[in-house]
């Protein structure tokens, strides 16, 4: 258990069996009166973010967590299949789960998969990815003034904003972080 | 915001304005020992302990010795140490400054006050409108006055003075009351319920104490008393105090019995506060957190 006091940007604590992290926090305390932390907070299964305020003899659940090294293997209709390369066990992750993220999986990708109670609630990914345009839209010079992007798809058709001067072919890098364009690899 | 040096040079303004104003008024500059073998024993105050004693946590208890002594105006500036408190607007090290006055009340300090924070902000800024980073704060027009009750009852829907919850009546001042206070002007929170009277005198009906606190731009800047007088009624608040302390594994320091001792000898009624002089710098100089308006560590 956590004491109020042990609060702070970036701990990870459990609110009614779900594991939250704190994104913010203020220490507050009227003159005479207890202390109260002041923090926003995001789950980190659903991701919403709300504001809790805790008082200084408040005790705070630590959350179960856990990480493990995996390689993603293949996707089996909706989910998203992962080897532990030690224990070679699988684990299936829905791709609801996933999120965007899972538009940026390449076969035997090293990612970090974080669990709650056993569960697999998030995935830590390399940074950055390369990816070949397959679809867009030639760029049109002189456009500028009304679009500085326009939408581009990559193999597994996600789609994502690219500027105007990359064309159907072109390897480009994503943030897996953001999902966005960062710049171009090479030209197709 | 003006440079780090400059707002350094603020405090130093700040400090001589705040003495220009107190020795015109006949007031004399006290120093009270900032080593004490007894911190005032208050339920969410904790000492810093230094060898043998404590870093005191306010000069409160040695000044109204001296009232005891004859003393009639007096007043500190000084640091004061509070262990575990550090955030945007708390810093374990702080400048407090109190004065009190023999044969008055939280009424006389109330007219003190008004009458100091104009003039020093006059001294430092040449008019009396705080340029806080919440908005322009107007010390020359009317200060609002409300009553704990009625700003509890208005914007946190119970009334503390009739039902007292000591937990919904921090949370509710903290998330509710202190955010709703208008930031323009300055805001005196009078007349607090009894169990949070601290070392203020009750009223006869005994339901509030004549305690007020002064609030500029929503952020807490001073806490006045129509001071306890009655040793035996401090004696046993304090002895409340170290019992809630000691159920909650809080540190119970000693009862500073000197203190004790000196208010059987008087006076009658004597009026004193506490102001937080670096909070009162930092909206002087607009900053956002009190760090900025610190000297470095």
């Amino acid at each position: 258990m956590y004491s109020a006091s042990d609060l702070r940007k970036g701990l990870k604590i459990e609110l009614d069996g779900q594991p939250y992290e704190v994104t913010e926090f203020n220490f507050f305390k009227p003159g005479k009166g207890q202390a109260m932390y002041k923090c926003r907070i995001k789950n980190m299964i659903t991701q919403s973010t709300m504001e809790k305020t805790f008082r200084e003899v408040d005790k705070i659940g630590e959350p179960n967590l856990d990480h493990r090294n995996m390689h993603f293997s293949y996707v089996d209709g909706e989910n998203y299949v992962f080897s532990d390369q030690t224990t070679y066990e699988e684990f299936r992750i829905h791709q609801q789960t996933l999120g965007d993220k899972r538009f940026f999986l390449v076969e035997d990708m090293a990612v970090d998969i974080l669990f709650h109670n056993g569960n697999p609630i998030d995935i830590q990914m390399p940074f950055f990815i390369e990816k070949i345009i397959t679809d867009t839209e030639p760029g049109v010079r002189g456009d500028t003034a009304t679009n500085v992007t326009k939408p581009a798809k990559i193999d597994n058709g996600y789609e994502l904003r690219v500027p105007l001067f990359i064309n159907q072919g072109d390897t480009i890098r994503i943030d897996t972080r953001t999902g966005a364009y960062v710049d171009r690899v090479s030209k197709g | 915001m003006p440079t780090p040096l400059r707002r350094l040079r603020l405090r130093s303004d700040c400090f001589r304005a705040v003495r220009a104003f107190f020795y015109a008024a006949d007031f004399w500059e006290t120093d009270t020992p900032v080593k004490v073998a007894a911190p005032a024993l208050e339920e969410h105050i904790d000492a810093v302990p230094a060898d043998d004693g404590f870093l005191r946590t306010s000069p409160e208890l040695h000044m109204k010795r001296l009232l005891s002594e004859g003393a009639e105006r007096i007043f500190q500036l000084g640091p004061c140490f509070r262990r575990g408190e550090r955030g945007a607007f708390h810093h374990p090290e702080f400048t407090l400054l109190e004065w009190y006055r023999a044969h008055a009340d939280y009424e006389t300090i109330l007219a003190d006050t008004q009458a100091l924070l104009r003039q020093v902000a006059r001294a430092l800024l040449g008019g009396t409108t705080l340029p806080a980073a919440t908005g322009p704060v107007d010390l020359g027009g009317e200060w609002r006055r409300l009553t704990v009750a009625d700003a509890f009852r208005r914007w946190a829907g119970w009334d503390p003075t009739a039902n007292w919850d000591a937990d919904r009546f921090d949370l509710d001042l903290v998330e509710k009351v202190e955010p709703a206070l208008p930031r323009d002007r300055p805001v005196i929170l009078m007349d607090y319920p009894a169990p949070a009277a601290a070392l203020a005198r009750l009223r006869p009906d005994g339901r509030t104490a004549e305690r007020w606190e002064l609030y500029l731009g929503g952020l807490e800047i001073a806490n006045a008393y129509s001071e306890l007088t009655d040793p035996d009624e401090q004696r046993r608040r304090f002895a409340a105090c170290a019992a809630a302390r000691a159920a909650r594994g809080k540190p119970v320091y000693p009862l500073d019995e000197d203190f004790l001792e000196a208010l059987r000898r008087g006076p009658a009624t004597a009026g004193g506060i506490a102001l937080g002089l670096d909070r009162f710098i930092l909206l002087c100089a607009g900053a956002e957190r009190l760090a900025d308006v610190l000297p470095p560590p």
